[in-house]
């Protein structure tokens, strides 16, 4: 498959790897933002064949991850309701809410159905009319673009019962959050190379800025991410502090103009609470008051529910780089993929997740060792 | 969740209004949204996340950067410095 076989070529990426090697005199902490890309380096093993001095901390780019507790029980609320088609992601179905997950709904008769696109939601409402279609937009600016066009496409059909339920989250804020943490131990970030593709990376130089560390757009496949850490350690080697971009065949600095255009249409900046992590001020998006008409949490009355997060999952720590997956004690005990605690758990994109399925249990039994 | 694949577009055409396309991604095809690449032709590879091309692939860049990192790579034989495995 061109595009995917090329990037994927093992000695390449120990070429790459290797100047990473004769680059690096000190050790750096980076942080990859995006889940994705912190599956496919622990899937890969990049983590492992790094030199000793480079340390990758994962981010908070999981939307299944972050997406609070509280909005989870309102898509739970919704869904029981035998007047509803509940349509998701299929990720968020066993994630955890106060007690039940989506699934166990369904289990119960639920009409919750998995789409692969939000266009599929919409062919339900068309398909359904005597339904109430719901679905549920989460995601970061990536998935902006198909949940808004399934909003305007909805409303171009004239479909009165179909609405959404947003959870959607960007990225810059939780890079400032996380920059401004007194805690904070990042000195260069791998840019979520999809979320540029939408977005560009405009919005970053007042962060480099302000915060003075480089950040360099960063792909997915094997040897795009290893090109984005080589970028980011030369940055820093050379102690330039700027963006760069390592995935240029998809990203542009403007980023994808309609896009953004649409999304501005229908979307506004708002607060937005991370699961774990708290308010972050001005780090999501929700409908525009002209798009009331397709706000979920309004049409069915759930805007009050309020939800209490378990103390025992660390999953607020992990998401913000301060700890690893292994360092939490319910880590493949007590939290397993099979019986999470947490969402980043669940989520094929959550860091415990991706340490669990690609064999870092070990890891756990080494800090009991010590 | 951010995941998205390339694929190359095969055919374009309408559907309730929106610009469609059938997608091969490497002989699995599979319905594909164009409104946010409206210049996307016959032929181009774009990028796909959950039924939307999000971006069109930009060839001539792709060689380049592949070109440089081969030259890395390369380097790396001639200095002979990786460790062995």
């Amino acid at each position: 498959m061109k595009y995917v076989n090329e990037y994927r070529d093992a000695e390449l990426v120990h070429g790459v790897i290797a100047e990473i090697r004769r680059t690096v005199t000190r050790p750096w902490t980076l942080m990859e933002i995006c889940g994705g890309q912190t599956h496919a380096i622990v899937r890969h093993g990049i983590d492992q064949l790094l030199p000793p001095e480079i340390e990758l901390v994962h981010g908070p780019g999981c939307p299944v991850c972050v997406t609070p507790l509280e909005l989870i029980d309102k898509a739970l609320a919704i869904a029981a309701s035998p007047s509803v088609i509940f349509c998701s992601y299929g990720d968020m179905l066993r994630v955890p809410g106060s007690g039940r997950d989506l699934f166990s709904i369904k289990a119960q008769g639920g009409d919750v159905r998995v789409v692969y696109s939000p266009l599929d939601a919409v062919k339900l409402a068309q398909q359904n009319p005597d339904k109430q279609v719901v679905f549920f937009a989460i995601g970061f600016e990536t998935t902006a673009p198909p949940n808004v066009m399934s909003i305007l496409q909805a409303q171009r059909l004239g479909l009165t019962d179909y609405s959404v339920l947003i959870s959607h989250v960007r990225v810059p804020p939780a890079i400032k959050a996380i920059l401004s943490s007194p805690q904070n131990r990042v000195q260069g970030f791998l840019l979520a190379g999809h979320v540029s593709a939408v977005m560009g990376y405009w919005e970053y130089p007042p962060l480099v800025d302000e915060f003075k560390i480089p950040m360099v757009v960063t792909g997915f496949e094997p040897l795009d991410i290893v090109q984005g850490i080589l970028k980011t350690v030369q940055l820093l080697e050379a102690g330039k502090v700027e963006v760069a971009n390592a995935y240029s065949r998809a990203v542009s600095f403007e980023g994808n103009q309609p896009a953004q255009k649409t999304i501005k249409q229908v979307f506004q900046e708002c607060d937005r609470k991370w699961r774990g992590i708290g308010m972050i001020p001005m780090s999501g998006w929700g409908l525009r008051p002209e798009f009331d008409a397709f706000n979920a949490e309004k049409r069915f009355n759930v805007e009050a529910i309020q939800s209490e997060e378990s103390p025992l999952c660390i999953a607020g720590q992990i998401l913000q780089g301060m700890k690893k997956p292994h360092h939490c004690p319910a880590f493949g005990k007590s939290c397993t993929p099979e019986n999470p605690l947490g969402a980043t758990m669940v989520s094929s994109e959550g860091a415990c997740a991706a340490y669990y399925r690609y064999g870092r249990i070990e890891l756990n039994q080494q800090v009991e060792q010590v | 969740m951010c995941l998205a694949v390339p694929g190359k577009i095969v055919e374009i055409y309408e559907l309730g209004g929106l610009k469609m396309a059938r997608v091969d991604f490497g002989g699995i095809f599979r319905e594909t949204c164009l409104e946010y690449v409206p210049e996307a032709q016959v032929g181009e590879y774009c990028v796909i996340h959950v039924g939307f091309a999000i971006s069109l692939l930009d060839e001539k860049d792709a060689m380049e950067s592949l070109e440089l990192l081969r030259q890395i790579s390369d380097l790396e034989e001639e200095l002979g410095t990786e460790v062995a495995s």
